[in-house]
């Protein structure tokens, strides 16, 4: 079937098959790679894009339930080659190690504050429980969307 | 100043934070370009036969390109079959056994795990691969399943009739009795080690190609070098025939060291097909697939006198090794080769038996063998000190390895090369403020509050870089425009090698981090290497680097001092500047560009192996705070704090990653995770829906404080710090949870430790208290 959706403000058609998973549209028809797959469960939250500004397991959507929609994926978080103030604390706070959370991890943040620009640590620590890492024991993830919701503020 | 020491934050980041990694299934190298999809067929039987496999079906679907079974397999030596005639027994090597042991590539005839690859379906597209082996029908004839290691030591139904037994290796333990008995107190205790999944967020994932008769295998793994030696062997091929390249790895803990079974296939397949291949595991064929970690049951006694000392502790280990021995006997050696922890206990006795059960394999996961020993010694401490009534702080005191002893022989054998075991302690408990805790449990204990507090001590030493005289490989290229490159053999997946091997360089040669390029897992620029596994990197593939930076250095010296015609002596570095320089003469100075450009090669090179003498031994305390409630058994975890010393740090940021993350997996041991099997053998925790793994809630942040002792094995001085973390924190939270119970008359529990066992422990103490 035919899809067409806007992936990081570029417009993508495609003929696909029906089933398609949204995540696997992403890597290969978009061909943007950063959106990894973790689990078969909507477990582990590694594939978190936003989708009309909300976060989604990409695993969990078909491609052809985001046709019409926006998506934004971690490749298109930069602007003008500025790092987003979440990407920008993850540096900062070592809030990753082998990175394949990561672009899920930060997706997912930035819907978290989007959602609630100041959140406590403890709402921080709900907010991720549908995501996760299993290099950083979180620690850093956490300070890291604690200092961006500081940045942001 | 010295870089080294500094908080530098990664230069590994920027791109993985915008682009994202390059991981297997992220590769778009032209080799790769039509690849086709690999899929596996797999037991969904725990132990059967295998009477037929009928593959037409699938052969006719849309988009397949081949199925492939063992019968396909006429290009490799034939698997043995059950029966050789290997002698029972194999090593204590980190080595698959062989033999009668022997694990095939596809399954023969006989299947002895659920999710052991029985055939291979090859397609275009990435869907049509699971319709396609849906279709591959596999006549199984089931045999009785051996779950549990209880179970296989009874040798009622055997995995490998020829061998006889289902023991792979065993070492028996001394069973002289007379220690204990000078005892006044002798506690024992059956305690479990659970299954664990090592669950990296990247599962397994290879990717194939052959051209002109060379193999090209990518693969998600801790060493390149490693796994083109095991694809050598079992395709028959030689080493310049085959390149791996490890491209970004997300994640290994241990169970992404070489190359196992199922990318052996993917790399079979690619040259029997003669097409590029991809294989990317799911995430419910990883979690039955991958090698899984810990497994072991241990029988403990300890001994001593009713004024703290330790006189005697024996630990009988029995290791399920999985269906297939993948580390023969090493994980329960190294058990008990640690067995009595940080404690000068004069009258050591361990053995194990490793055994099969019908269940996923076994393998190194962040500890591989240690945590397992400091997790039961910590509890035993526990036991004891709760026998005699002393507070076990107080007891770890009386029985610590005084510092002046150190190099210290145990009786388990292990040379324990530096520690401050009580400073560590006295450290930890005075940051966790450990008598106010002590007086908010008794406060909670006295008005019988709902929730109880626990406090949880461990007191741990761990063997890092256990093949020390293996060593690591470091090449260092200072080039004619003045960058560096260093070419690792050590092996990167999240560590933050790029950082601290380009910290290195500049603190030697003063050449910028940001004009050092570090390169690894590629046996074609980097031949040979050891890897990644053990807590080794920094102690040895960093002291490679400082090395070959040292040889890089005398040899600029000597150009240096041909340019500008002065003696060698006179010849100086400044590190702050790079630049070189004759002593006292500022005006003449020479960049590293222009020293390397004076070489014949353009290029200054040293290629070195860095090896030890000894593996190291880092050390620490850890104290949790648990908070239990006593109706529902919930346990929340409050504070975790921790000493952990691993020598000096190189990059306090690197290093406490290490710790944060090692914290958590064994928080996660003593909380949540574990896998599980029914009675015939399926697997009950074979997708994240059901496998406990732990989450951002169900933690706090830590509490870390710094120790640094130093090791003379090495001229940094450093010891690991991978799998520290990990080590120390199972038995302080395992033991809070206990404590938190003690008094209602709960006194052990094993891990992990769940509102179910919880609850149980409680309402069992109760009922046994009222009777």
């Amino acid at each position: 079937m035919k899809v067409d959706l806007t992936v990081n403000g570029k417009d993508i058609t495609a003929d696909v098959e029906d089933r398609m998973l949204l995540v696997h549209f992403l890597r290969d028809v978009a061909d943007l790679t950063a959106t990894n797959v973790g689990c078969d469960t909507t477990s582990c939250g590694a594939c978190t894009v936003l989708l009309d500004g909300e976060s989604v397991k990409s695993c969990t959507v078909l491609a052809a339930q985001a046709s019409g929609h926006e998506v934004t994926t971690v490749e298109g978080l930069a602007t003008n080659g500025e790092m987003h103030p979440v990407q920008r604390a993850f540096h900062q706070e070592h809030g990753l190690q082998c990175g394949f959370c990561t672009p899920g991890m930060v997706m997912a943040i930035v819907s978290l504050l989007k959602e609630n620009p100041h959140p406590t640590e403890e709402q921080v620590r709900q907010g991720l429980e549908g995501n996760l890492c299993r290099c950083t024991g979180y620690h850093n993830i956490v300070r890291a969307a604690l200092a961006a919701a500081e940045v942001s503020s | 100043m010295s870089i080294l020491g500094t908080r530098v934050i990664r230069t590994e980041d920027p791109r993985l934070l915008t682009a994202g990694g390059v991981y297997v299934d992220d590769l778009r190298t032209p080799e790769l370009n039509g690849a086709a999809r690999l899929t596996f067929v797999r037991s969904p039987i725990a132990h059967a036969r295998i009477t037929g496999i009928d593959t037409s079906a699938a052969m006719s679907e849309p988009g397949v390109v081949a199925v492939l079974t063992v019968r396909d397999m006429d290009d490799l030596a034939p698997p043995p079959p059950d029966g050789g005639d290997d002698a029972a027994g194999g090593g204590e090597a980190p080595m698959p056994l062989g033999g009668v042991w022997s694990e095939p590539l596809l399954a023969v005839d006989t299947v002895r795990f659920v999710g052991e690859p029985v055939a291979v379906v090859i397609t275009d597209g990435r869907y049509q691969g699971e319709d396609a082996a849906d279709l591959v029908s596999v006549d199984y004839d089931p045999l009785p399943a051996v779950v549990g290691p209880e179970a296989s030591v009874k040798d009622e139904t055997l995995l490998f009739p020829a061998a006889g037994t289902n023991v792979v290796k065993a070492r028996p333990v001394p069973t002289d009795d007379a220690p204990f008995d000078a005892c006044e107190v002798v506690v024992e205790q059956d305690i479990v080690n659970q299954r664990l999944a090592c669950m990296p967020m990247e599962g397994r994932a290879t990717a194939a190609t052959i051209e002109n008769g060379k193999l090209t295998v990518w693969h998600s793994s801790q060493n390149a070098q490693l796994c083109r030696m095991i694809l050598c062997g079992a395709l028959g091929m030689t080493p310049d025939q085959i390149r791996v390249i490890v491209p970004d790895v997300g994640g290994g803990f241990g169970a992404k060291v070489g190359i196992d079974r199922d990318a052996l296939i993917v790399a079979w397949a690619a040259r029997k097909t003669g097409r590029a291949l991809r294989w990317t595991e799911t995430r419910s064929e990883n979690l039955v697939g991958m090698t899984q970690g810990r497994a072991q049951l241990h029988h403990i006694k300890i001994g001593g006198n009713r004024d703290g000392q330790i006189l005697a502790y024996r630990i009988d280990v029995i290791q399920d090794s999985g269906a297939y021995s993948r580390m023969g006997g090493f994980l329960p050696m190294l058990t008990c080769l640690m067995a009595p922890g940080v404690y000068d206990i004069p009258e050591v006795q361990a053995g194990y038996r490793a055994v099969v059960t019908n269940s996923t394999p076994i393998s190194a996961y962040r500890g591989a063998g240690r945590p397992e020993a400091a997790a039961t010694i910590e509890r035993a401490v526990d036991l004891f000190a709760a026998e005699i009534g002393m507070d076990p702080a107080e007891v770890r005191r009386r029985n610590f390895i005084a510092p002046d002893k150190f190099p210290f022989q145990t009786k388990a054998g292990a040379l324990y090369d530096s520690g401050r075991y009580a400073e560590a302690l006295d450290k930890v408990l005075a940051a966790a403020g450990y008598d106010e805790l002590r007086k908010e449990q008794q406060r909670r204990r006295a008005s019988g509050d709902v929730r109880q507090l626990g406090i949880g001590l461990s007191s741990y030493v761990e063997i890092t870089a256990a093949d020390a005289g293996a060593g690591e490989t470091a090449k260092l290229e200072v080039n004619d425009d003045g960058t560096a490159t260093v070419y690792t053999g050590s092996s990167a997946h999240g560590q933050g090698h790029h950082t601290a091997w380009a910290m290195l360089v500049q603190d030697e040669l003063g050449i910028p981090m940001d004009q050092v390029t570090v390169i690894h897992g590629d046996t074609d620029l980097i031949p040979v290497g050891v890897g990644t596994y053990a807590s080794r990197s920094l102690q040895l593939g960093g002291s490679a680097v400082h090395k070959a930076a040292i040889e890089v250095k005398d040899e600029a010296r000597r150009q240096a001092a041909d340019m500008l015609e002065a003696a060698e002596a006179d010849v100086v570095l400044d590190t702050a500047t790079g630049l070189w320089q004759v002593r006292g003469d500022p005006d003449t100075s020479l960049s590293w560009g222009q020293v390397a450009g004076h070489t014949s090669g353009g290029s200054l090179i040293a290629d070195v192996t860095f090896t030890a003498d000894m593996p190291t031994f880092p050390f620490g305390a850890h104290v949790s705070v648990v908070e239990v409630d006593t109706e529902t058994g919930k346990v929340t975890l409050l504070r975790h704090v921790t000493v952990d010393d691993a020598g000096p740090v190189l990059n306090p940021v690197l290093a406490e990653g290490q710790r944060h993350g090692g914290i958590a997996q064994g928080a996660a041991q003593a909380l949540l995770e574990e896998v599980l099997y029914d009675a015939d053998g399926n697997p009950l925790t074979s997708t994240l829906a059901d496998y406990a793994a732990i989450t951002a809630a169900e933690l706090p942040s830590y509490e870390l404080v710094d120790s640094e002792t130093p090791t003379t094995l090495n001229p940094l001085g450093v010891k690991g710090i991978g799998e520290a973390g990990t080590i120390g924190s199972t038995p302080a939270v395992q033991n809070a949870v206990v404590d938190a119970l003690a008094h209602l008359g709960v006194r052990h529990v094993d891990m992990p430790t769940t509102p179910q066992r919880v609850w149980t422990a409680i309402n069992e103490a109760q009922k046994a208290s009222n009777q």
